[in-house]
């Protein structure tokens, strides 16, 4: 354990020492004969996996990740097919504060080490999916991270034992057939399983996964993709110059990430046929559920699509079949294609998962991703966390969980809360008094990256203590877990709290709407509760709400009704340091709700007054040399 | 505004409540018989009373107004009656004839007046007649200059005169003088003309329905001099006239020296802004004249006062010569550079108006003040946001450059957060620090922006703002704890400069160490020296006095001394080992304390309790430290320095430990001016000085003064404290406990986004109008930031959104999304 985390610290050069050190620690005596033991197993060594290893290496945890692939990051070195990663690599903001300099750093992971910042691998605000995969590579090289490649996990599986901490361990069977044992699981294997829908004829597509990328093999040809998503639109990107035309199938219409404020929809980088189909260059979009169409294949070797009820009704001949334009002769496809691309997304893999775990799938939203708790902890098994992309269920088509820039935080949040659940180490907080409340408040609104990426998933809370005399300050909190706070951070909150959470406008964004309405910002700050950018707004609440209200909250509501609430007025620069604009009304704020006075006062002013007086809130400032300089 | 008039309108009203000699229940015309009428008349009560025909119409024109005028006129004491003349009960008041009906005043059962009733043609008229007749005495009528005149001479020295203009008699106008002659008319002479001629005579211009001139007589003492005129420049109103009196009464020109914040006079009641003219002892004449001057112009629109920047415990800024506050509560002080006293005339006047503007604005604002900063660091931080400071006498750290460079050199930081008022305020003092010690000091001043290095500061363990902390000798930093002002860390860092405590080798150094000689430098800045005195075997002791002396680094200069000889110190200074030696150097005395089996802590309480002076002049800076032990304070306040006898005189009491229970200290007020607030708050006025107060600060705020018949002796105080203690003495005043409440409320937008959602269902507006209005508002498409509010939070503009389902399932045929296609 101590070995292993010595290794981690000496960097670079202690690469081969940990490597030299894999043995000793599969060595280890485990507390009971059979397989060999670690507190924290990681599946998959992708940026989610990575970033839960450094946190576990930094505490000095006896952990280990699992591999399949030779090196990390796997994933990376085939996807995007057209290797341009669409998360911005912005390496310029005027700034020098590195916590706020991650707000627009979509790439790198959260370490101590500055060289670990992916503006040092590439220069492109898009880049190349190969810079990843050799920033992952050097993560996990330099600080020394703890993986086992080519170590295939192919089951596991559960095993009851009251002495294990969560009452069970997980078995993990590698291809070669050892076991290992862990007390908890941290799964990040993403999403590696291709989304296909059957229909009739679907085996006649091609799969993103497997379709050519070389345009050329596009030149003249008539294509139909299958989605809508940002691959769809990646792979249309990259033939629209060659092909004849492009039609595009999806069941809903497209999502803009521009209009949705979700960066998992469609970006605007490969937006290209959006702009062709608009300008009736011959390419289109358009819409019907996937499953009540087939393709048939007709003489010449070319799709026609038809609709699954035709086929089930008549003769099997192709010739025979009835199509859309026999009834309908303008019916919209009624070409034929050269080809068919399915570009429908990606599943988590589950088959690994024995049944004994209950690592079901049918998030809110979407089958694709496992069933999790606000606090990324599995719904089905205690000990059995879901981190990075595989974890989007908790904020689907809302945050970034799902991504590099939200995952990094969220496996962070996770990492705190197992801290204090197996190591008594309580969620990190600063103590305050009172007369830093609105500066703590203000700093952490301009700077923090988490709060501002995960909008509404993680919050801060100011937890009061007794009068309201000074407060605990905690970063990043799964807000959804804000009614277990005490039992998951080990900190006591009995004087009323402030929940500080970055949000848009109510009704903002979606698909349909129009995000460049006239009005649509707000500058007085008597409007601020109507401003439609991400804004900070701070909650207060008296007690700490219950369960039932943090479930039952209102609809459009990201926390239970508050006693009191404050919005920060949204800013064009989202630099929230305005004295008039921005920190005097949450200073009245917060002074109404704690029903103190938090202005500050030179001394002479209150001390000179010889009247009775409770203590000052500020410490004494004498009156500056204004003006003489 | 707003506020500001509806302060006058009360005022106004209890004045005429003040006046009430008789309110009567009833306000609607009581109808009477005569004989009954004549029975209700009181001696010296004034009654109005119509007569009319029994039979007469039970409504007129003329009874509608006279029943208006009811209850005015019992405001003014007046009842008013219709009696009904029945023809077998006939009056000589009652008329012959329907038409001949008439209004009768009577005081008592006299009559003053008789009025027809087309005299009275409406309520202003009633009032105006019925109150002429009854001020008779109070309000000369004149037509000519030369009346006028005769009056102004035979006033001259003696009382000030009002003088008004209205076109004719009965008109609103002259209701408005008459309703003010009937408050004012005893303190000066109401004098009224309807004489056009007479207007012009006296050098009006532009003249209009109606004037009111204020005469100052009563200052003239040379006959041939003129009255000065000051002229209404307000609608003839009674409130007007109110506010205008009020402000003539006021003294034309007020000395201050307090911050221009604090003061408060009857204009800024009123609703009139302060205009301070800054003044410097040098110039004190000229600026004084140049004031009058201004005072006389813009008497009855601003409060003029003369403020003396020597005495000013408050910095204003070095060129400002004019001190500009608007009447609005908590409204900024501007300060102003004119070189023109015209400029200061066109500010109050364009001011005024500007004011009445923002009245307009406000109404649906409703809450104009929660936008202005009421915390003093942001605001004089954000007055001088544009101000350059020399930040290049300080080097600015960086995450690249913090290391290397507290490595290198002694430094001290300033870690800040530059969106942060008191750091912003802190950095100028320090920046002044800069300029203080440069060339001086060994020390790198650094500072870092945490703003930009945030980590940086976190690594410090630097979560709040600001700190200073010094790096020394690769030794854990210290943090800095005291006041946040030059002079206080300019001490902390001097006193750095030798190591605490210091090393003392021999006798002869300990000698120059306790006379002060050895930091004659550093003296100044600690008014003790301490010296540990341990045989060299002590080591538990020495560790104990080392560690305490580090704690008190840069408070207080401490040394020790532990070599064989230790006991020719000893021996001197009468001490038992070890011991501790207290040098006060203003004293020039040497006291010992022995503290055997003291710990740490106790040794740091020791030398803390040592700093503190027995009878100390309180300042503004210490006064903190005092509060802090929690007794009431004796406080001796002196216009200058204190008299030697009464500083004996306490001295001796604390000698004799009568004063134990009590902090005695004294306050100069040449140093400390704020004490004349102080005093103004304990006593209303400012009393006659020296004084001695004791102030119970920490259980119950009452005052106790020491009578100031009284000599200041030891006895005579001895035994009003005796008295004091036994509860025979009443405080002057009992100070309410100054609460830390909110000054302001918070927008509340928790009710605003319920308004909005119970309004959200029955809001149907068609979304293609919201959309025609788009392609209108297309055309002046601004910036992403020029939002401008058009509509009061009651009508709030509620988002439009599609609630159309964005997936359409269950539509069986290909639908295309593009119907044109």
């Amino acid at each position: 354990m101590s070995l292993l985390a010595a290794a981690g610290l000496w960097g670079p050069p202690g690469l081969l020492l940990t490597f030299a050190l894999h043995p000793a620690l599969c060595l280890r005596p485990a507390p009971t004969s059979g397989p060999p033991h670690r507190d924290y197993c990681v599946l998959g060594a992708g940026p989610a996996g990575l970033q839960m290893a450094y946190f576990l290496q930094r505490a000095g945890r006896d952990y280990a990740v699992f591999e399949r692939a030779p090196r990390p990051g796997s994933f990376f070195t085939r996807y995007p097919r057209h290797r341009k990663l669409i998360s911005i690599n912005k390496r310029h903001t005027g700034k020098a504060n590195a916590e706020f300099n991650l707000r627009h750093d979509w790439n790198s992971l959260l370490s101590h080490d500055p060289r670990l910042l992916f503006r040092h691998y590439s220069s492109a605000y898009f880049p190349d999916a190969g810079d990843m995969v050799r920033y992952l590579d050097d993560f996990a090289d330099r600080l020394g991270l703890h993986v086992l490649y080519n170590t295939t996990i192919a089951h596991v599986t559960l095993n009851k034992d009251r002495q294990a901490w969560n009452g069970h361990y997980f078995l993990l069977t590698d291809q070669m057939g050892h076991a290992h044992r862990c007390s908890v699981l941290l799964v990040a294997t993403g999403l590696s399983v291709p989304n296909q829908v059957d229909f009739p004829g679907s085996e006649y597509t091609e799969g993103y996964e497997s379709v050519s990328v070389d345009p050329k093999d596009f030149e003249g040809q008539n294509v139909l993709i299958l989605g809508r998503g940002n691959s769809a639109f990646e792979t249309a990107e990259n033939i629209l110059g060659v092909t004849n035309f492009i039609h595009m199938l999806s069941r809903s219409r497209v999502r803009l990430s521009w209009a949705t404020h979700y960066v998992g929809d469609l970006r605007a980088i490969n937006n290209g046929l959006l702009d062709t189909y608009q300008l009736k260059s011959l390419d289109g979009l358009l819409e019907s559920d996937l499953t009540d169409l087939a393709i048939v294949k007709d003489r010449e070797g070319k799709f026609r699509v038809t609709l699954k009820f035709f086929l089930e009704e008549g003769n099997q001949s192709t010739d025979a079949i009835t199509l859309p334009q026999d009834d309908n002769d303008n019916f919209a496809m009624r070409v034929a294609y050269d080809r068919v691309i399915r570009c429908l997304g990606w599943n988590f893999d589950f088959s690994i998962f024995d049944k004994s775990l209950r690592l079901s799938s049918g998030g809110e939203f979407s089958k694709k991703y496992p069933l999790v708790k606000a606090s990324y902890e599995s719904k089905g098994s205690r000990g059995l966390f879901v981190l990075g992309t595989a974890s989007h269920s908790v904020d689907y088509r809302k945050s970034a969980g799902g991504f590099i820039h939200g995952f990094r935080y969220t496996a962070r949040a996770v990492h705190r809360l197992l801290e204090h659940r197996h190591h008594g180490v309580a969620w990190p907080s600063t103590e305050h008094p009172v007369s830093q409340l609105t500066s703590s408040i203000v700093r952490r609104i301009n700077e923090a990256s988490g709060l501002y990426q995960m909008f509404g998933v993680l919050a801060d809370v100011v937890l009061l203590k007794e009068n309201a005399t000074a407060f605990e300050y905690l970063e990043e909190l799964p807000v959804q877990m804000l009614a277990q706070l005490e039992t998951i951070t080990g900190r006591r909150a009995r004087h009323g709290l402030f929940v500080i959470n970055m949000e848009y406008g109510r009704n903002f964004s979606g698909p349909d709407k129009d995000v460049f309405f006239h009005d649509r910002s707000v500058g007085h700050t008597e409007d601020a509760w109507q401003s439609n950018f991400l804004h900070p707004v701070i909650y207060y609440y008296r007690h700490l709400p219950t369960e039932q209200e943090v479930r039952f909250r209102p609809a459009d509501w990201a926390l239970p009704r508050p006693t009191a609430i404050h919005h920060i007025v949204e800013d064009f620069l989202t630099d929230w340091t305005a004295p008039v604009g921005h920190i005097l009304p949450l200073r009245r704020f917060l002074e109404n709700c704690l029903d103190t006075d938090l202005r500050s006062f030179y001394a002479g002013h209150t001390d000179l007054d010889l009247t009775p007086t409770t203590v000052p809130v500020f410490p004494a400032i004498s009156r500056p040399p204004m003006g003489k300089a | 505004m707003m506020s500001s008039s509806f302060n006058i309108y009360r005022v106004g009203i209890s004045f005429v409540m003040m006046c009430i000699f008789y309110k009567s229940a009833v306000d609607s015309l009581s109808e009477l018989s005569p004989q009954k009428y004549f029975s209700t008349l009181q001696p010296g009560k004034a009654s109005l009373a119509y007569f009319c025909q029994a039979d007469s119409p039970r409504t007129s024109i003329f009874l509608e107004e006279l029943n208006e005028a009811v209850k005015p006129l019992q405001d003014f004491g007046i009842s008013v009656a219709k009696v009904n003349c029945v023809k077998e009960e006939t009056s000589r008041y009652c008329g012959k004839e329907k038409d001949l009906m008439k209004v009768y005043l009577f005081r008592g059962n006299i009559l003053l007046r008789e009025f027809p009733t087309d005299t009275l043609f409406d309520v202003n008229a009633i009032i105006a007649h019925v109150l002429f007749a009854l001020l008779f005495n109070e309000v000369k009528y004149i037509t000519t200059l030369e009346d006028l005149q005769n009056i102004e001479n035979s006033l001259k020295g003696k009382a000030n005169i009002a003088f008004s203009y209205v076109r004719a008699i009965g008109t609103p106008e002259h209701r408005a003088v008459m309703e003010a002659a009937f408050v004012y008319g005893t303190t000066y002479q109401f004098v009224l003309t309807t004489e056009i001629a007479l207007l012009e005579s006296i050098g009006t211009e532009a003249i209009e329905n109606a004037h009111f001139y204020f005469f100052h007589c009563k200052q003239v003492l040379d006959l041939t001099q003129q009255c000065r005129r000051t002229l209404m420049e307000q609608p003839l109103a009674t409130l007007n006239i109110h506010r205008f009196i009020k402000t003539m009464e006021a003294p034309l020109l007020t000395e201050v020296a307090e911050d221009p914040q604090q003061v408060s006079t009857v204009h800024l009641q009123l609703g009139l802004p302060l205009v301070f003219i800054v003044s410097q002892q040098a110039t004190h004449e000229a600026d004084r004249r140049t004031a009058e001057w201004v005072a006389w112009r813009l008497l009855g629109k601003a409060g003029v006062l003369l403020l003396l920047r020597d005495s000013l415990e408050v910095d204003i800024p070095q060129h400002a010569n004019v001190v500009f506050r608007r009447a609005e509560e908590g409204a900024p002080v501007e300060f102003l550079v004119l070189h023109d006293t015209e400029l200061i005339i066109s500010r109050v006047e364009g001011n005024t108006h500007i004011e009445e503007m923002q009245e307009d604005e406000d109404e649906d604002m409703q809450s104009p003040d929660m936008d202005i900063q009421d915390d003093e660091v942001a605001e004089t931080v954000y007055r001088h946001r544009k101000t350059q400071l020399p930040l290049e006498l300080t080097v600015e750290l960086t995450e690249e450059t913090f290391n290397a460079t507290v490595v290198a050199s002694d430094s001290i930081v300033l870690f800040y957060a530059g969106w942060q008022a008191v750091s912003m305020a802190f950095l100028q003092s320090y920046i002044d620090l800069a300029i203080k010690l440069k060339g001086t000091s060994t020390l790198l001043l650094t500072r870092v922006n945490c703003a930009d290095w945030s980590d940086l500061c976190t690594k410090q363990n630097v979560t709040e703002f600001p700190v200073v902390k010094m790096y020394k000798e690769g030794k854990h930093p210290v943090s800095y704890a005291g006041m946040l002002g030059t002079e206080d860390l300019l001490k902390f860092i001097l006193l750095n400069r030798i190591s605490c405590p210091v090393n003392i080798t021999s006798v002869q150094e300990a000698e120059e160490y306790l006379s002060g000689e050895l930091y004659k430098d550093l003296v100044p800045y600690s008014s003790v020296s301490v010296l540990g005195l341990f045989s060299p075997n002590m080591t538990i002791a020495k560790e104990d006095f080392t560690k305490a002396g580090n704690y008190l680094r840069g408070f207080v200069i401490t040394g020790i001394y532990s070599e064989e000889d230790v006991l020719i110190l000893s021996n001197k200074y009468g001490a038992t080992l070890p011991a501790l030696l207290l040098a006060r150097h203003k004293e020039g005395k040497v006291e010992s304390i022995p503290f055997a089996n003291s710990r740490v802590q106790d040794i740091v309480q020791i030398v803390t309790n040592a700093l503190l002076e027995t009878f100390p002049e309180i300042t503004v800076e210490n006064l903190p430290v005092y509060l802090r032990l929690q007794k009431p304070l004796l406080i001796l306040f002196s216009d200058g320095s204190i008299n030697p006898q009464y500083t004996k005189a306490i001295l001796t009491l604390v000698k004799e430990k009568h004063l134990d229970s009590l902090t005695p200290c004294w306050l100069n007020l040449k140093n400390t001016p704020a004490g004349r607030g102080i005093l103004q708050t304990y006593f209303n006025a400012l009393p006659p000085l020296p004084l001695i107060v004791v102030v119970n600060l920490h259980s119950g705020g009452q005052v106790f003064a020491f009578p100031s018949e009284q000599a200041i002796t030891e006895q005579n105080l001895l035994l009003w404290l005796k008295k004091l203690e036994a509860g025979l003495e009443s405080p002057i005043t009992i100070l309410p406990a100054q609460e830390w409440k909110p000054p302001l409320p918070a927008y509340d937008f928790l009710s605003m986004m319920d308004a909005a959602a119970s309004q959200h269902p029955t809001r149907k507006e068609p979304e293609c109008t919201k959309e025609t209005n788009m392609q209108k508002n297309d055309k002046q498409q601004h910036e992403d930031k020029s939002t401008i509010r058009k509509e009061p939070v009651e009508t709030l503009r509620i988002k439009h959104w599609n609630r159309s389902n964005w997936f359409k399932e269950g539509d069986k045929s290909f639908r295309h999304d593009n119907k044109e296609l």
